[in-house]
């Protein structure tokens, strides 16, 4: 397996002191009254939190806030998704030439090495406060997830397919819309369904960092310390998730 | 003769293609309406191309003289990936076996570990670092805290799944032996499940390096401390170094995690 037994016994003891370094270095300044004191603010936390506030300005003020967070899925969805496409096509190995297949491989890794809030707050600063960027951040990281999961899904195709519609003289295009998108179409609409439902997910919070959604009134409550209006804000968001969740796994199992 | 004129070369009957239309007319209402309830300004997507490329002429080139500041924070990012994923290891395993039809005691027992696994999936590493940063102070640990919750159902979910497929056997024949139901978890359980447990942490180590990065943005330690300090600075050439310093480290994780997870197999 590692070539020798020593090597892989270094590996070993390499691993246990840096994960012992990392326990030693991240738990020295905590101690057990710091705990016990994070416990009872988590009680104290919660007891605020509950129950939470349902006054019908803050529900009103939660809605409007909820359907942009959806609405900001879905363009950015359809962004993500319409970026998407050539890169996933750029980066099946069955269907481009070699330098090609590396350049949209090193896209694919890179977009999804960075985490959407830092984009998001990048394009905050580029854009303006305000759901474009967040829309921006979002498609960003579509681009990766969906690319990556659409090139493995046209490097699964039946190549024969392919032929036969080459050897009936079709041309490159008519190939492509005869034989690689029927085969593809119904893993498309599922992974783009699955990516809306993540999509919603991130939606709701990149709004901490002032990306629009959810998230910005969530942080204001925070920093506000309306913490009855946080456990508003949180169960709707558990709640937005979760019928995401659904509808996904609902659409899936249908066009699968 | 006649059956051949009365072949029909369509694939789908015209219910179906009728049916195909309507969704995808109401899915690109949906989107069209989403974005006529978000008031885009076309004029901020126009200028939105031209902003970015002012932005990445600023950034460039990177202050390579930032970077000695920055490996502590690097090193702290990975210490809190690390020590996040052993605790929720050790968090998730008793929720796995809940969690798992074949080793939870009952139907309700069941449902609470489907319900852990659930919200703790849901809801954002963001979100649990802003409730931990509140009650144990800002700082790394309450970022670990976070990342432990947040992966408790990723490692539970999988894990249960792992228990779900093990053989019955080797449980029996340690019961046979006079074995306690510890010693049949230890003898019995974890031997066969050992791979899958060493794969799914060294995977969920690899997404939880990506994750400590971002945790700085609500005061929970990591890189993102520094990422977000220069960002607020307007330090743009600092913030490219910090980018890619996160790109290299993102990289170098997946590629270890994907090494690690391909001997374990």
């Amino acid at each position: 397996m590692f070539g020798s037994q020593r090597l892989k016994w270094a590996v070993y003891a390499g691993t246990a002191l840096f994960v012992l370094w990392s326990v030693v270095s991240l738990l020295s300044g905590v101690t057990l009254s710091r705990v016990s004191i994070g416990v009872q603010n988590g009680y104290l936390l919660l007891e605020s939190m509950v129950p939470p506030e349902t006054s019908s300005e803050s529900l009103q003020r939660v809605y409007t806030y909820l359907f942009e967070t959806v609405a900001m899925a879905f363009v950015a969805t359809f962004t993500g998704v319409l970026l998407s496409v050539p890169i996933a096509v750029g980066a099946a190995e069955n269907l481009s030439p070699k330098p090609i297949y590396l350049l949209n491989r090193g896209i694919i890794s890179i977009t999804r090495s960075i985490d959407e809030l830092i984009i998001a707050i990048i394009a905050v600063k580029a854009v303006g406060v305000g759901p474009l960027a967040g829309i921006i951040a979002i498609s960003y990281l579509s681009i990766g997830f969906f690319s990556k999961l659409f090139a493995e899904d046209i490097e699964d195709i039946d190549m024969g397919a392919t032929e036969a519609i080459e050897a009936s003289g079709a041309s490159r295009f008519q190939t492509f819309v005869y034989a690689v998108i029927p085969q593809v179409a119904p893993r498309f609409i599922g992974l783009t369904v699955y990516r809306w439902d993540i999509n919603i997910r991130s939606s709701t919070i990149i709004g901490i960092v002032g990306a629009g959604g959810i998230g910005t009134l969530l942080m204001r409550s925070f920093s506000r310390y309306e913490y009855d209006f946080a456990g508003t804000i949180l169960l709707s968001i558990i709640v937005v998730v979760l019928a995401g969740e659904l509808f996904s796994a609902y659409v899936r199992r249908r066009v699968t | 003769m006649a059956a051949e004129d009365g072949r029909n070369w369509e694939r789908f009957d015209t219910i179906t293609q009728l049916k195909r239309l309507v969704i995808l007319v109401i899915a690109a209402a949906t989107v069209v309406g989403s974005w006529l309830v978000l008031e885009l300004d076309l004029q901020y997507v126009w200028t939105a191309p031209r902003e970015m490329q002012d932005l990445a002429v600023r950034m460039y080139p990177p202050e390579w003289a930032y970077a000695p500041e920055i490996v502590w924070p690097l090193i702290e990012t990975i210490h809190i990936a690390v020590v996040g994923t052993l605790f929720a290891m050790v968090l998730s395993i008793p929720v796995a076996f809940l969690a798992a039809e074949n080793t939870t005691p009952n139907k309700l027992t069941y449902a609470v570990g489907k319900l852990v696994v659930t919200v703790t999936r849901s809801v954002h590493t963001i979100i649990w670092a802003l409730l931990f940063v509140v009650m144990l102070g800002p700082g790394a640990f309450a970022g670990m805290v976070a990342i432990a919750f947040r992966s408790i159902g990723f490692v539970g979910k999988l894990l249960g799944e792992e228990i779900e497929e093990i053989s019955f056997d080797q449980l029996e024949a340690i019961k046979a032996t006079g074995g306690s139901t510890f010693q049949v978890l230890l003898y019995g359980v974890i031997p066969q499940i050992k791979p899958a447990l060493i794969g799914i942490g060294v995977y969920r180590w690899d997404i939880n390096v990506r994750n400590a990065t971002i945790l700085g943005v609500v005061g929970a330690g990591g890189i993102g401390v520094q990422l977000f300090g220069a960002v607020d600075a307007f330090r743009w050439s600092a913030v490219l170094t910090i980018l890619i310093a996160i790109l290299g480290i993102v990289l170098l994780s997946e590629t270890i995690s994907a090494r690690a997870r391909a001997l374990a197999r």
